[in-house]
């Protein structure tokens, strides 16, 4: 498996879209900084901006990366490498090259802005930290989907359909639960619902890290209870596990009964 | 006997492709597996290969059952139908990246040669024509010692020099006793290469044997006519 994963990292490394992809965070990082001059609030608007970013190029580039490589996938199926080895070290290449485009973009105009100086450097690894599992949850969702349909256009349909949905809709349907069912007590429907979609989970997790709960009232006095306490981080971050780890098996799954 | 299939039986979706093939490979003999569009022909190698999953038989290669296993590739040298290769990687970190991930002795610099290949070496991929990534494929086949080659439409897109050269190799490795399966539109190229014709028809095996045998069968005295015929022919 570490064989394939480091040529499909290599292979997308050296692509130009992770280049772009890498630019991007760097353009956004010095951007921001320069704009908001804050290490602090140059955090919470890049949350804003990943938490919606990174899902959906983690779906794009997952579903083309195995479209693209299905001949490449052929030919390895040919050789004596374990089939689950093959897409595993696949995914995890995809998965793993973002992240580094990730961490890279971000990380190298924050840390010459003086990062490491200021105290904002708990909130900005845990910015990274949910990035990364946000990568890894939705290149692994896309893969799955991918290899589920054979036709690419329904491949690519479905999969930014499960983003809109856990990145819009599902926020929508929350707010409209909330408001239908105002009358009776929500706290815990709330807390499970957020848990249920690692967009918002993540979300949650930096606001309350952020130290500014108190902008949301009373649900968040509820969410900081158990978001904010270090069990609740923990929970949060298991449930953020679960939601790797799902998709990883479904892919070993599909991929050890598919035809080639 | 390097191959040994008994009743395999794949569907796929509604189109049953092979229905019950029974069918024994010996050692040491060209075959050319035959038949039209949609008969079978590559599934039945992929079964072998493991890439397609059978839904009922058993296929067993150089005496091992093949059934969740993945070691016995390493014995099998298989041409796919189609080279597409990954396009940002150049041709010598392909054949590189092959070699590694066998971990086999290989003869690719003799094969690269033969095919003149040495210019594209350090070119990406996705910048080849199709008849070069096709020697490409070649290469990266040939260049591993397997007692079982299997070449799916090998001949496509090569220019005829490219073809003498295939031809030559194909014919080398006979020589030294090792089993190859082709498959191939290009009655002519079957014609020469292969020992033993295995026909396929709508999942079925329905011709066995030698090219005399089914020149004598199918009562002509040329092949393509012959392979034309096989299913008209009075012997039906």
């Amino acid at each position: 498996m570490l064989k394939i994963l480091k040529y499909s990292f290599y292979d997308l490394i050296r692509s130009r879209w992770s280049y772009v992809y890498f630019l991007f965070y760097l353009a956004l990082g010095f951007v921001l900084l320069f704009l908001n001059n804050d290490v602090s609030k140059a955090v919470i608007t890049l949350m804003n901006v990943i938490i919606v970013l990174i899902p959906l190029i983690g779906t794009i580039f997952g579903v083309m990366y195995y479209y693209n490589s299905r001949e490449f996938t052929e030919l390895l199926l040919a050789q004596p490498i374990k089939r689950s080895s093959i897409f595993m070290g696949q995914y995890f290449g995809v998965a793993g090259s973002l992240t580094l485009s990730l961490v890279l973009g971000l990380g190298i105009p924050f840390v010459l802005y003086g990062l490491l100086r200021s105290n904002a450097i708990f909130d900005f690894s845990l910015l990274l930290i949910t990035g990364a599992f946000l990568t890894f949850i939705f290149v692994g969702l896309s893969f799955v989907i991918a290899i589920s349909n054979e036709n690419k256009i329904k491949g690519f349909g479905y999969a930014v359909l499960l983003w809109l949905f856990l990145a819009v809709v599902y926020d929508g349907l929350f707010l409209m639960s909330l408001i239908v069912f105002e009358e009776y007590p929500l706290d815990t429907f709330s807390l499970v619902a957020t848990a249920l979609n690692p967009i918002d989970l993540s979300r949650i997790l930096i606001l309350l890290k952020l130290d500014i709960s108190a902008l949301l009232g009373y649900t968040g006095a509820i969410f900081k209870k158990f978001f904010g306490t270090d069990l609740g981080f923990l929970i949060s971050i298991v449930i953020l596990l679960l939601w790797t780890i799902l998709p990883i098996l479904g892919l070993r799954y599909k991929a050890g009964k598919k035809d080639f | 006997m390097t191959i040994a299939i008994h009743n395999l039986h794949k569907r796929f979706g509604k189109n049953q492709v092979l229905k019950g093939i029974d069918l024994s490979i010996d050692e040491g003999r060209i075959y050319a597996i035959l038949g039209p569009n949609g008969s079978g022909k590559t599934t039945l190698i992929k079964s072998i290969l493991g890439m397609v999953i059978p839904d009922k038989g058993e296929i067993s290669v150089l005496e091992q059952s093949i059934k969740k296993g993945w070691k016995y590739r390493k014995k099998i040298d298989y041409l796919p139908q189609i080279a597409n290769f990954p396009p940002n990687i150049k041709v010598k970190e392909l054949i590189n990246m092959i070699k590694d991930l066998r971990n086999a002795p290989s003869t690719e610099a003799e094969l690269i040669e033969l095919f003149g290949l040495e210019p594209f070496l350090n070119k990406k991929l996705s910048t080849l024509s199709g008849g070069t990534k096709q020697k490409v494929n070649i290469v990266l086949t040939f260049m591993f010692d397997s007692p079982l080659i299997i070449l799916d439409e090998p001949t496509t897109g090569l220019d005829p020099k490219a073809l003498i050269r295939l031809k030559e190799l194909i014919q080398k490795e006979r020589a030294q006793g090792k089993t190859i399966l082709i498959t191939s539109h290009i009655m002519q190229f079957v014609e020469e290469m292969a020992d033993e014709i295995l026909y396929l028809l709508e999942g079925e095996i329905y011709f066995k044997g030698s090219i005399e045998k089914l020149l004598q069968q199918t009562e002509q005295t040329n092949f393509e006519h012959a392979i034309a015929a096989i299913t008209t022919g009075s012997h039906a």
